[in-house]
């Protein structure tokens, strides 16, 4: 086959096996890629998802240090097994504030997706002290300690500066949610802090999550475990089946 | 040095088949064919991914990709699997819910299945808190559902009304609610009157206790206590406030723990789950819980 004999000239020449090497892979990455930027049924408007408020921002900043990834999922797959067991399968809308997102790669401990309102805040705090005194057979490490590191006024600014920059990404912070983010960082674990926390980012939780009285990482953790898998309402939305 | 083979399957000889022509360091490689049965396989496989590009989705056009002749959809695969297995079910699930709830134990096979199809929501939803087997969490404020004693009552009714709203969450208007002054963050009580109270409470249960502390403690938990944990500490089901007269605890009843109980009060949560189970599967789980032993 006369084909291949040319084939002959590719492996003998470096350069142009490499450029047609690029190539080959180039094809492949915008017929996979470049479809799911503007095919309209990748795309799926869903109500209810929106950007982090700050305090649930710096639990998932928390929750990227301890590396919780690396046993936990977020990420629901339509399979009756784990809708039955953890909730609705997830939307990939609802990881689009997500920069990265964190389906993760492995359950050793059960996927978080839809946590929130699952367990009370009392729980949370004494499974992150001693997981196996709840949940005996877990073997997830104790972090009690983040009861002890209170977060600052630096604290909030660093949020803030992580604001910035997803503002950049396009994630809709508007100048009202930008000058309050400082005041919103603490208002949300204060249950007498101001409730405008709650208008400018709907469902999120004002509580004092940890029962103590400065803010600490415990409630930042609390305050994103509680409103993981919370925003999409599946009584009246009702996802297109043909995806 | 091994002799190279002389043979192979076909019968050609290694001097019968012809080198790439190529040589490095006077090593030269044999161009022999690759196998047939190889060659065919991988011909059939790209065939086959023709067929597969028709019937399932595959090429990006420009408003969405190919469907596919055969229609597949990962989302629309899940639901009619549930509804499947709802359909096997929809029989027992139909007559749990006609069936009233304090009339669905006297028919055995509809109790069973109940109480295996409750079984399962518990182990996925409830054991969390309430351990596998429905212990709780003693003196963590996770209560034991094997015993008797009940916070909010232990009928069919009360279990399915507690798991439905849950008890202090802010999700539902219709969940449980009280709530125990703190006596000590909140300046209702000294440290006299709270040590007092809480021998009071230590003689109640049948514990050891202070013997100079009863007179003013029997005063103070008749002032503080008793409206809602009875005068003779019996408890209330209605709002949820424990009998303290016995040696069943709930946050641990060593004189430490109720110091601490009256000093900081407690407020357990329980999420409710109207929104995460299906009515017929409350009423199983309920089922399930009535028969681990307190039901009332």
């Amino acid at each position: 086959m006369s084909i291949f004999r040319h084939h002959k000239k590719i492996e003998t020449h470096a350069t142009l096996l490499l450029v047609l090497s690029f190539l080959v892979v180039t094809i492949g990455g915008i017929v996979q890629i470049v479809p799911l930027f503007y095919l309209e049924n990748t795309i799926e408007e869903v109500e209810g998802v929106r950007p982090y408020s700050p305090l649930e921002i710096a639990g998932r900043e928390i929750y990227l240090r301890e590396g919780c990834y690396n046993c936990h999922s977020q990420m629901i797959r339509p399979m009756r097994d784990e809708v039955e067991r953890y909730g609705h399968y997830s939307l990939a809308a609802e990881s689009m504030y997500d920069h990265p997102f964190q389906w993760g790669s492995k359950r050793t401990g059960p996927d978080l997706a839809r946590l929130g309102g699952r367990y009370s805040d009392d729980w949370h705090v004494q499974h992150m002290i001693a997981p196996s005194s709840v949940v005996p057979e877990s073997i997830m490490p104790s972090y009690g300690f983040m009861m002890n590191r209170t977060l600052g006024r630096s604290d909030a600014e660093h949020v803030r500066d992580i604001m910035r920059v997803y503002r950049v990404l396009g994630h809709p912070y508007d100048d009202e949610m930008m000058d309050a983010a400082l005041d919103d960082f603490f208002a949300q674990a204060d249950p007498e802090g101001d409730p405008g926390v709650l208008d400018r980012y709907p469902g999120a939780q004002q509580r004092n999550f940890d029962g103590q009285p400065e803010v600490t990482e415990m409630d930042a953790i609390i305050a994103y475990m509680q409103m993981l898998g919370t925003l999409v309402d599946f009584d009246t939305f009702v996802p297109d089946q043909s995806r | 040095m091994a002799e190279a083979p002389k043979n192979r399957p076909s019968g050609k000889k290694d001097e019968d088949v012809p080198t790439t022509g190529h040589s490095w360091d006077g090593i030269e490689e044999y161009d022999n064919p690759m196998p047939r049965w190889w060659v065919w396989i991988f011909l059939i496989t790209v065939v086959w991914s023709v067929g597969y590009w028709i019937a399932y989705p595959a090429w990006p056009g420009i408003q969405s990709a190919t469907s596919g002749l055969l229609g597949y959809s990962s989302r629309a695969n899940v639901s009619t699997e549930i509804e499947e297995f709802e359909a096997r079910n929809d029989m027992w699930f139909a007559q749990l819910m006609e069936t009233d709830l304090d009339e669905i134990r006297e028919d055995p096979e509809l109790h069973r299945f109940a109480v295996n199809a409750g079984s399962s929501v518990f182990a996925a939803q409830c054991s969390q808190c309430h351990g596998a087997g429905g212990a709780g969490v003693q003196a963590a404020g996770y209560p034991n559902l094997l015993n008797d004693a009940w916070l909010w009552g232990g009928t069919m009714d009360d279990i399915v009304t507690t798991v439905t709203w849950g008890i202090r969450n802010e999700d539902y208007m219709d969940a449980r609610w009280s709530e125990m002054p703190a006596f000590g963050v909140d300046g209702l009580l000294d440290e006299e009157e709270i040590d007092a109270i809480t021998h009071y409470v230590l003689r109640m249960s049948g514990q050891d206790y202070n013997e100079d502390l009863i007179e003013l403690g029997a005063e103070e938990f008749q002032w503080n206590c008793a409206s809602c944990h009875g005068d003779d500490g019996g408890g209330n089901y209605d709002l949820g406030a424990p009998a303290l007269n016995n040696q069943i605890w709930f946050y641990g009843g060593t004189e430490e723990d109720i110091r601490h109980s009256i000093y900081y009060s407690r407020f357990g949560v329980m999420p409710g789950f109207e929104t995460r189970l299906r009515e017929a599967e409350i009423r199983a789980v309920a089922a399930y819980v009535h028969q681990l032993g307190g039901g009332q």
